[in-house]
């Protein structure tokens, strides 16, 4: 009878630690979703946090930082990974729907603008581009490049890169500019869409996230007039803000973030978390 | 006995939904669409929305124009149609009439091979191989055009245009053929004198049909079209079709937004052509029946 006793103790002391070592581990799956650009990134995250925390599972879905907002709003993702912030009709339909969204820095991107390799241009003023890609300029012979009509690249017209791009660049950060992307201009579906054609195509001009630099195109160096020195996107003149065409990266969560999100939020500003912005070619905050 | 007759009653009635199943989903679908679509247009006029020049969907102040967007869906099926009718009329005269047993058999699978091929494969192998050939042979500043897209939407058109004109041959009476050769007709002068006028409803139908294909087609297009709204003057330009704008944007905008509902509008817009165009080729192929 004492040793039942005593094996009905013992049992019972060991499930209470067993569990209470079970609640202190993270559970549960959260949706992340939004910025292609950042899709890369998120994925990193998402597998280094679900390594360290096994029970939690992350899902990443790309589809552009206006898919993402429009899924914090309807509320159906948990972390919202955005390249813009968010507009504020955005966030009036998002508090319509008892939401209130919190936004985090939490790296920096370079938007790179790319051409050919054989083209010659490879430096241009903020007010170049603006020309270029409103369809001012239609020839690279006017930007002293060989007398080939351009052709401008863009993302399609939700992406975060592409408003981002709009605003910065074309609008040169005036906000009652009403300066438009040619309409001419080929909306392309993705990043990777403009890298490939950007490879095969001496005529065309396009821009995106630092990460998709590679030695099938040519970086632009960008200038923000005539008078200032032309930059090249790299990581040093990102992080002191010296590249004029770079932009935050962001998450919005609902609310202040909690539980396994505010987990992952944590995680993301971790120097284990800017480790992984470093890797995937952005530029951590710090 | 009564037990039976309530089985009966139940069965009759389930297959009657069956039957109108297909309806009723096409009223549903009409319903929904033309809900969403309508509030749109008490924004914006019929008239700005099909006559505006300029498609700024998300920018201050919005710009709803799908003008270039009709343009270049119009532009992109015209040049399919062009380049797969003739194709696929003496294709599918070559199986009905000339072509003897092994090869009419390879050539039958062959035409149901080529409809089985995914839209996106077929994007996919157009932009890496006609879409530089292009930009090189016309020596054009992008090979990312409205012929592209063309070619590209014309060999998804083919399987569906030879069969249901073979069909429509198939359907000619004999007598017809004999009694022109034994007025002295060559073959050839019988099938394009005689049998062709004979089966011309059917052949009408069918490419209405390839239209409708062709219209509604999405992914192919919206890789290897370039998808700039401009108004388009020449078939090597770039455009941007009506389905691969909805494509392109539905995932991404906001629900409730004016730029949402404006997708359905536009949904709306080719809803309607591609229904006349099947009407159309409903009228024809009855009339081939009679």
């Amino acid at each position: 009878m004492r040793t039942l006793k005593g094996l009905l103790l013992a049992f019972s002391i060991v499930s209470v630690l067993a569990y209470v070592g079970f609640a202190e581990e993270l559970k549960g799956s959260i949706q992340i979703k939004g910025s292609d650009t950042m899709v890369n990134l998120a994925q990193g995250w998402a597998e280094e946090f679900s390594k360290n925390n096994p029970g939690v599972n992350a899902a990443v879905t790309g589809g552009g930082s206006g898919t993402g907002i429009a899924a914090l709003i309807s509320g159906t993702a948990d972390i919202v990974i955005s390249s813009r912030t968010m507009k504020g009709k955005e966030i009036n339909k998002a508090k319509e729907n008892g939401i209130e969204p919190n936004e985090i820095k939490t790296a920096l991107d370079g938007l790179a603008v790319v051409a050919h390799p054989a083209n010659p241009v490879s430096r241009l003023t903020i007010d170049e581009l603006s020309g270029i890609f409103t369809g001012k300029i239609k020839n690279w012979k006017e930007v002293g490049g060989a007398n080939l009509q351009i052709v401008i690249l863009s993302r399609e017209v939700n992406s975060g890169t592409h408003v981002y791009f709009k605003e910065h660049v074309l609008r040169k950060g005036n906000e009652k500019s009403t300066e438009e992307f040619s309409p001419a201009a080929l909306l392309m579906p993705s990043s990777q869409a403009i890298a490939d054609e950007i490879a095969q195509n001496p005529n065309a001009i396009g821009y995106y996230g630092m990460g998709y630099i590679s030695s099938k195109q040519k970086v632009i160096a960008v200038a923000k007039d005539k008078n200032s020195p032309y930059i090249e996107p790299v990581l040093v003149n990102v992080q002191n803000n010296s590249y004029p065409i770079s932009r935050p990266l962001l998450i919005y969560t609902r609310g202040k973030p909690q539980g396994i999100v505010k987990a992952f939020v944590d995680f993301t500003l971790s120097e284990e978390g800017q480790e992984i912005v470093k890797k995937t070619d952005f530029v951590p905050i710090k | 006995m009564k037990l039976r007759l309530i089985k009966e009653f139940i069965i009759e009635k389930l297959i009657f939904l069956s039957g109108i199943a297909s309806i009723l989903f096409v009223i549903l679908i009409f319903t929904f669409l033309f809900k969403e679509g309508f509030s749109f247009f008490k924004e914006i006029s019929l008239k700005d929305f099909i006559g505006g020049k300029y498609w700024y969907p998300i920018s201050e102040p919005e710009r709803f124009g799908i003008l270039p967007l009709i343009l270049g869906s119009f532009l992109v099926t015209l040049g399919a149609i062009i380049i797969a009718v003739p194709l696929s009329i003496a294709c599918a005269f070559y199986v009905s009439e000339v072509a003897q047993g092994k090869a009419k058999d390879i050539l039958k699978s062959g035409i149901e091979m080529l409809a089985a091929i995914p839209s996106v494969v077929l994007g996919f192998i157009g932009i890496v191989t006609l879409v530089p050939w292009m930009k090189k042979v016309f020596n054009l500043p992008t090979g990312l055009t409205a012929l592209s897209g063309s070619i590209m939407l014309g060999l998804m058109a083919m399987p569906t245009i030879i069969s249901i004109s073979e069909d429509a041959i198939n359907a000619v009476p004999k007598s017809y053929k004999e009694g022109a050769l034994a007025l002295g007709a060559t073959r050839w002068q019988a099938m394009y004198r005689v049998v062709i006028y004979a089966a011309l409803p059917g052949i009408i139908a069918a490419s209405m049909l390839g239209i409708g294909r062709v219209i509604g087609e999405t992914m192919a297009v919206m890789m290897i079209t370039g998808n700039a709204a401009v108004i388009p003057n020449t078939f090597l330009q770039p455009v941007r079709t009506l389905t691969a704008t909805i494509a392109a944007e539905m995932g991404e905008t906001v629900h409730g937004s004016l730029h949402y509902y404006s997708l359905f509008a536009i949904g709306i817009i080719l809803f309607v052509s591609t229904f006349m165009i099947n009407v159309i080729a409903d009228i024809f192929l009855h009339r081939n029946k009679k």
